[in-house]
């Protein structure tokens, strides 16, 4: 789903061990994660992946793309205003899990109300205030996805997920 | 609580399963929780976790829920550490793997000693000494509760102890624990001077229904999946039944349901199911409605408020005008019907011109739920209710209104049909027969006048709950505080000591003294001078049965905080104490009405009221068939337990009652329904003045993130955040008017009080009327209410008008709070 060249890719995601987690299968990035935990780390090995450029991104238009692996749809929003959580110049781009906490459908961008709803249990989510349920039967906000702005090639990095992606037991499998 | 947000502890699979109905609304979902040591985990592999899941890979969409707020970390007495896991079971017929966002956070809610929930918790008696509390022992307590109830009992007599009690099922309530308190109160104290949690007299919220031969939950939640049509009048049930919506209703609408209709009714026409809803608000579940069936099947009748008996007997008058009556069951199986409708007439155009809705649409009304299908056989339709109608403008006229049109047109007792409550809390109801008459004493208001001595405050807070709030509050707090100034002059004081100073304070100085028994410390117990702390499912076995009268066994897994004990023990406790210090002074005739406490589980209480009801005077919703039911029986029963009444428990099965009037014979003498006058009469004289004196209708009730007065929810980050402040829904019109934007602190104010809410700007409220969240900690919408009731003493909560004026903006709320809409469509 990236819209990057390769070599603006590679050049984004920098370190040789975040590289290195591109092109590893999903059991050699489990491993991976096992030895971060036996490393002593508390945190998710979360691989960092370069999105789309700002550019490609426009104004209150669902952008779709996998996070962290291909088996976890997750869906971009520029909102053309500073919103929570918001990168990039204008602090205005966010990010979420694009599966419901609840059940796990996947939920739908509605320009018009500019929140994510869920077309099983009605849920909606916000996505100007940290994915916060605006009402429905999920019991946590849509995950986050944390995303990080690269000025100097105008890139939008996923970096991490706040918040557990539904139908797993951890985000990293 | 799990620290990390991005992974759960998965349960081994030999994790302790047990079962679990919800501890919230009515619906009653079931649940299963699994207990595990904390120093072990499940694997991901299918074989590896008590699940069956591989969690290896990703799981598909609606194949299960599982959370962080669905997990915990607990310890129990003896030391050991455990994480629990509370997931809904897919098993159990009412939800169907379902959860609400309200049980799916019973993980979060139960006791854990490093979060807010665990810091919060009540865990030893506490005693007021003045002016600080003091945590002690329960032989203290009970010593001081039993020495002043005594007391007063000898001197003043029962109608000088007062109570503000639960009666119901789930959390704070329980066949077990309404038995205990029942029997305490009713047999041991014999006192009348008792209110309910949410309303100021020991009352019915469904006297007319009863009156009328007909118990308020006579269908089954598949009834939903069948009917023709559903009229739902004053409710919102996708927040706040939320399941019974989903599972049940939402199927039928989108036309899931035909095949089975067809199988159930073969020769009746059959089709996708449409909807009524009656509500001057467009709800959630009106928009819900609309998408899931196609606005050409939902009917939103946005009537005027308190409007709803001119509605019905509209169309009583039109329905029996055209002949879609049902004269063969009217003459076989009721009484009153010509006298009923002669006093009810109302002709279309002034039902029209009283409720504001456009003739059109009563027609199309009476249409959809009440003339004769293509196959010529009448529709199946299910009326339910609920606080637009328990709230309402008479609570007794409306709903006569409503049951004689559903009587007149048999719409009870066939499948498909029924006329119900849809519910708030759980039912759990067995006690000896209230002691007072009929209507009740106005608790709230004798206690104003300054009646009363003594004030119990069981598992519930009319400080956030109740009408004419402020003026309540403000009586309370200055008769406490009597108590106050005499508690602290008496240090060192011993307990008979102590019994002297509180009773010369209450008895001579216009004092309350007041105990008050729940999981928390909450406003009420502020006031208090005892605070006893009691347990709530999963602390103790407890049987509870929900909107469909389904009995289910909640199984106990875990200790309760500190020394807090549940309710039926304390009531135990009470009476022992009392049965001991009246045997002391050799009055054993005293001492017998407490006698019949000496429980030692939880089972006890059950089998001495609930199982008994066959052979003692007690009302309970078990009937005289309670007796079959058992913990054993109800455990092998799980999450699907036995719809009440038990008909008979055959080859290691509870058989139990699907629907109930089958046989058309109705709980009166004379087996017929009884039709009801119940002619419109307008509004209630003091509600009339604040209707010409105040601009805003204040529309009230739930949000589906909020249960109850949010004695939980208060201290969770997902629910508070969400609603810092008691949110009020208000059209931008309106709110542009008043200089009130998204966010802003309003004060809604009138001749009864005034209080504040969070506004929330909403295209879908008319003009000139608002929607506040009721019953939060933070924005009490009581304080507006007029003392106003109905016959039997039932509040018109939804009577209210008032201004509204913009206080200030708080910009946190602004920084953490969606004020996006919360209608899907």
């Amino acid at each position: 789903m990236t819209r990057l060249s390769r070599r603006n890719f590679l050049k984004l995601t920098g370190s040789s061990a975040a590289v290195g987690t591109l092109s590893l299968s999903p059991i050699a990035r489990a491993q991976q994660g096992q030895s971060a935990a036996a490393s002593g780390s508390t945190t998710l090995p979360y691989p960092r992946e370069a999105i789309a450029t700002l550019g490609e991104v426009a104004v209150n238009q669902p952008l779709y793309f996998n996070y962290p692996d291909s088996r976890s749809p997750c869906v971009m929003i520029r909102k053309g205003r500073e919103v929570k959580g918001g990168v990039g110049p204008d602090r205005d781009v966010v990010a979420y899990s694009n599966l419901c906490t609840h059940m796990g459908c996947p939920v739908n961008y509605d320009q018009e109300a500019e929140t994510f709803k869920c077309p099983c249990h009605y849920s909606i989510f916000d996505p100007d205030n940290a994915g916060q349920m605006v009402i429905g039967h999920a019991t946590e906000s849509l995950p986050r996805v944390i995303l990080e702005y690269d000025e100097t090639e105008d890139a939008l990095l996923a970096v991490s997920v706040d918040g557990l992606i539904y139908g797993r037991q951890a985000n990293i499998i | 609580m799990t620290p990390f947000k991005d992974r759960i502890p998965l349960p081994p699979a030999d994790a302790k399963k047990t079962n679990m109905a919800c501890h919230f609304c009515i619906v009653g979902c079931g649940y299963h929780v699994y207990k595990w040591p904390a120093n072990q985990e499940g694997g991901r592999a299918a074989d590896q976790n008590a699940l069956g899941l591989d969690f290896t890979r990703q799981r598909p969409a609606m194949e299960l829920t599982m959370t962080p707020a669905m997990v915990n970390r607990i310890k129990d007495h003896d030391g050991s550490e455990h994480t629990i896991m509370i997931l809904p079971d897919k098993n159990c017929t009412v939800n169907q793997g379902l959860s609400s966002t309200r049980g799916g956070q019973m993980a979060s809610v139960m006791y854990s000693e490093d979060t807010p929930i665990g810091e919060r918790r009540l865990k030893y008696p506490l005693l007021y000494s003045g002016d600080d509390w003091a945590e002690t022992h329960w032989e203290q307590a009970m010593a001081l509760y039993a020495g002043l109830t005594q007391r007063i009992l000898d001197n003043d007599g029962a109608d000088q102890l007062f109570f503000n009690l639960f009666d119901h099922g789930g959390a704070g309530g329980g066949f077990e624990n309404t038995w205990a308190t029942g029997k305490l109160i009713f047999t041991g104290l014999q006192t009348q001077m008792v209110r309910i949690h949410n309303r100021p007299a020991y009352n019915s919220e469904c006297h007319a229904s009863r009156d009328m031969g007909i118990s308020e939950l006579n269908n089954s939640y598949e009834d939903a999946e069948v009917c023709d049509v559903i009229f739902s009048i004053g409710g919102n049930s996708y927040e706040t039944q939320s399941n019974w919506f989903l599972a049940h209703w939402e199927p039928n609408l989108r036309g899931a349901n035909v095949d089975k209709k067809q199988a159930w009714f073969p020769d009746e026409t059959v089709g996708k199911g449409k909807v009524i809803l009656v509500d001057p608000r467009r709800t959630s579940t009106v928009a819900i409605c609309e998408t899931v069936a196609g606005k050409e099947n939902v009917l939103h009748l946005a009537l005027q408020p308190g409007t709803d008996t001119a509605l019905f007997n509209g169309l009583l008058t039109y329905v029996v005008d055209q002949g879609w009556h049902d004269p063969t069951f009217i003459d076989a199986h009721t009484s009153g019907f010509d006298e009923m409708l002669s006093a009810n007439r109302m002709e279309l155009e002034e039902c029209s011109r009283i409720t504001g809705l456009d003739r059109a649409d009563i027609v199309k009304a009476a249409e959809w739920a009440y003339k004769p299908k293509d196959s010529g056989h009448p529709p199946r339709t299910m009326h339910a209710y609920e606080k637009g109608v328990i709230w309402g403008n008479d609570n007794y006229r409306i709903q006569s209104a409503i049951v004689n049109l559903v009587v007149a047109t048999h719409n009870v007792g066939r499948r498909g049909t029924g006329v119900v409550r849809m519910g708030g809390h759980q039912e759990g109801y067995t006690r000896p027969p209230y002691p007072g008459g009929r209507p009740a004493p106005y608790i709230d208001q004798e206690l104003i006048k300054g009646n009363g001595m003594m004030l119990t405050v069981w598992a519930c807070n009319a400080f956030q709950t109740t009408l004419n709030a402020e003026t309540y509050r403000q009586v309370i707090k200055r008769r406490a505080n009597i108590v106050n100034q005499a508690l602290a002059e008496a240090r060192g004081a011993t307990v008979e000591e102590l019994v002297d100073i509180v009773y010369d304070a209450v008895k001579n100085k216009g004092g309350l003294f007041i105990v008050d028994i729940d999981l928390y410390r909450t406003k009420f117990a502020e006031y208090s001078h005892l605070v006893l702390p009691a347990t709530h499912p999963g602390e103790m076995n407890l049987t509870s049965m929900n909107g469909e009268r389904r009995l289910r066994l909640s199984e106990r897994f875990m200790d309760p905080p500190g020394i807090s004990r549940p309710d039926w023990l304390i009531a135990a406790n009470m009476a022992n104490a009392l049965k001991a210090r009246y045997a002391s002074t050799g009055n054993t005739a005293m001492a017998e009405r407490f006698d019949g406490f000496n429980w030692t589980t939880d089972e006890d209480p059950f089998n001495d009221g609930f199982r008994m009801a066959h052979e003692k005077e007690i009302d309970s919703q078990g009937g005289p068939t309670g007796h079959l039911a058992t913990y054993e029986r109800l455990r092998q029963a799980g999450n699907n337990g036995v719809q009440l009444p038990i008909k008979a428990y055959q080859d290691g099965e509870l058989i139990g009652t699907e629907m109930l009037y089958t046989d058309n014979t109705f709980d009166t003498d004379d087996g017929k329904a009884h039709f009801q006058p119940s002619p419109w009469n307008g509004f209630p004289e003091v509600v009339e003045r604040q209707k010409a004196r105040f601009d805003f209708w204040i529309n009230n009730g739930r949000t589906n993130q909020i249960w109850q007065s949010a004695y939980h929810d208060q201290h969770l980050a997902f629910r508070k955040g969400r609603y810092p402040m008691a949110p009020i829904e208000i059209h931008p019109a309106d709110a542009e008017a008043l200089g009130i934007a998204n966010g802003d602190i309003v004060e809604v104010y009138n001749d009864h009080g005034a209080t504040t809410a969070m506004a929330y700007l909403e295209a879908d409220l008319r003009r000139g009327e608002v929607f506040m969240m009721f019953g939060y900690p933070n924005g009490v919408q009581g304080d507006v209410v007029s003392e106003w009731t109905d016959r039997n003493h039932i509040p018109y909560y939804k009577g209210t008008w008032a201004n509204l004026r913009r206080i200030g903006a708080n910009p946190a709320y602004l920084r953490e709070v969606s004020f996006k809409r919360r209608r899907y469509s």
